[in-house]
């Protein structure tokens, strides 16, 4: 690669395979830069038709100024659905690699795939929390064509179903609150048919969930108020735990830098728990809903629970992966998502 | 729309057999060799055990009877095949695995042997038959591909058979469901009603009607991706799949 990077500079344009034996020459004093520009070539990666042809590009470009520079000419495909390689059956380019540092000669050929229309991570946070926000309070307060007529804009008889509900709505309000100002999402975007996916889990588990709470026939807890009260406790505990999480990892990372590091213990006794686990956002996140389904004790929460549980692990199991592979000293007492055990 | 059963399974357990040799062990063919042999056998005898019926009794109707044993013990066995996914020996995706042999063992235990009055019904007949001859060419070629000596023409079944298999056990599948209806709702089966301390509800009957709506979107998927496969084993280029 520095061969070529040094032959792109303004040494003899011959070979532009790439060269095996990086020979660092010492640069020759030069009263003039010469830069020799790129052409840069782009073909459709399925019918190989050429789409554009860009001349004069600078050897410092980085594939995300080649993609707005396409853009420019096909206003429809816009930088963050264009999927540019080197080779049709190559991985994609990342947006900050640079022209003349790729394994590519003077003339340099991408191909390009659309990946569809796409929508940014903070917009789809933003739909999978407030669906079930909303969509619990619209059974909540029985609107109509949910229950029967005669129950329409009528409110629950029993306060733990007011106490479901306030904390069902707190729980994503605070998730809204922290998309916003507390977690640090990465830039990025997804297909735009993943925000189906991704909503209709949350709004229709919430919907099964909301239904059952504030149906007119609801049975509340066996034990009662003792059952509903150390429910409240594990939820609201759970509810702290998650949010000192997404702080202290928050105040990991400075904004925009890309430096990972090892999230430790801080003066806060709720982060005390990354002694011996990796996620413990996800450990909270679940004992608030295993909270929740006590106070409610309602099958479809327990289920959501459940599920709710072994996606965080897949997850949190991932995340604890690659702690360990990219940290040689990564504390060895912790477990992924629950402590000691898994 | 589990009638024959394939999809990934197949085309993952064909490529893993021809490019690369590596996959289960030896104890491990063995085993599976032993485990298609078995399953081939049984669905064998289901077969014979239907022209036996047939030809004992004269008529088409009321065969289920007399496989009924066979036909829920061999459905129930491919369960194991969900496990041979999840501990690697074969490679497939458990999840699509798990989902085509759930259907079957719904529709054999849920559906047919739950419901009483539907198994005097035709509709039966002809899942039966499809996932009989299904299962047959399906398991045979699993066992001649572990033991590398794939006849062509077990290939050329299990690749074309679906064509017409495919939607004639689709086709039994949904009548039976249909058939069973009036009797789920008149008996509230498996359905559990409100108040109840678990706050939960389940209308059995409801579950049966998205059950069948499933197949609208679901069939057209799975058959559609089998042609894909087809072309792409056989290497057909004349005109038998539509698609591309």
């Amino acid at each position: 690669m520095d061969a070529l990077a040094l032959e792109a500079k303004g040494a003899k344009t011959d070979s532009p395979a790439a060269g095996p034996a990086p020979v660092k020459r010492p640069k020759p004093p030069k009263k003039a830069k010469r830069i020799v520009y790129f052409e840069v070539e782009i073909l459709d990666a399925r019918t190989k038709e050429k789409l554009l042809l860009l001349d004069k590009v600078e050897p410092t470009a980085t594939i995300l100024e080649i993609k707005s520079m396409f853009h420019k000419s096909n206003q429809h495909w816009y930088p963050a659905r264009q999927s540019l390689c080197l080779d049709p059956k190559a991985k994609s380019l990342k947006d900050e690699d640079i022209l003349q540092q790729l394994p590519v000669g003077t003339t340099a050929t991408f191909y390009f795939r659309d990946l569809g229309a796409q929508i940014t991570w903070a917009k789809v946070f933003l739909a999978e929390c407030a669906g079930p926000l909303f969509i619990y309070l619209m059974f909540y307060f029985r609107l109509p064509f949910i229950y029967a007529p005669k129950y329409d804009f009528t409110t629950s008889k029993h306060w733990v179903v007011h106490l479901a509900c306030i904390c069902h709505s707190f729980h994503y309000v605070k998730r809204i609150l922290e998309n916003m100002f507390v977690h640090r999402l990465s830039p990025g975007t997804m297909p735009l048919r993943n925000i189906f996916k991704n909503c209709s889990y949350y709004w229709l588990f919430a919907a099964w969930m909301a239904y059952y709470i504030n149906h007119p026939l609801y049975t509340t807890p066996y034990y009662g108020q003792q059952q509903v009260k150390a429910a409240l406790i594990i939820f609201l505990f759970c509810q702290l735990g998650n949010f000192s999480i997404h702080v202290a990892l928050r105040n990991l990372r400075q904004p925009g830098s890309k430096v990972k590091k090892i999230p430790y213990p801080t003066k806060n006794p709720f982060t005390w728990i990354f002694m011996v686990v990796s996620c413990p956002h996800y450990t909270y996140e679940c004992g608030s809903w295993v909270g929740f389904t006590l106070m409610t004790q309602c099958v479809p929460v327990a289920f959501f629970t459940l599920i709710g549980f072994i996606r965080m692990t897949v997850w949190a199991k991932g995340k604890h992966r690659n702690y360990v592979k990219e940290f040689r000293d990564y504390p060895t007492l912790r477990s992924a998502i629950l402590p000691f055990i898994l | 729309m589990s009638a024959p059963a394939m999809g990934t399974a197949k085309a993952a357990h064909s490529e893993a057999s021809h490019k690369k040799k590596k996959g289960p062990g030896a104890l491990a063919t063995a085993y599976l060799v032993i485990y298609n042999v078995i399953m081939t056998a049984g669905w064998l005898v289901i077969a014979v055990g239907l022209v036996r019926a047939y030809l004992a009794r004269g008529s088409y109707h009321g065969l289920y009877y007399s496989i009924e044993k066979p036909l829920k013990f061999f459905q129930t066995g491919a369960l194991l095949e969900i496990l041979h996914c999840a501990v690697g020996i074969v490679p497939s995706s458990v999840v699509l695995t798990g989902f085509q042999v759930m259907s079957r063992v719904f529709l054999t235990w849920a559906v047919t042997h739950s419901v009483i009055e539907v198994q005097s019904e035709d509709s039966v007949l002809l899942f039966v038959m499809a996932w009989t001859v299904t299962e047959i060419i399906r398991y045979s070629f699993y066992t001649f591909s572990l033991l590398n000596h794939l006849p062509y023409v077990i290939k050329w079944a299990r690749y074309t058979f679906f064509i017409v298999l495919y939607p004639m056990g689709v086709t039994g599948e949904l009548l039976t469901i249909y058939a069973a209806l009036p009797y789920v709702q008149k008996t509230g089966l498996f359905s559990v009603t409100l108040p109840n301390k678990y706050n939960f509800s389940f209308d059995y009957y409801t579950f049966l009607i998205l059950t069948m709506l499933s197949y609208i979107p679901l069939f057209p998927q799975l058959y559609f991706h089998m042609l894909r496969q087809r072309k792409k084993v056989l290497g057909h280029t004349q005109d038998y799949s539509k698609v591309e």
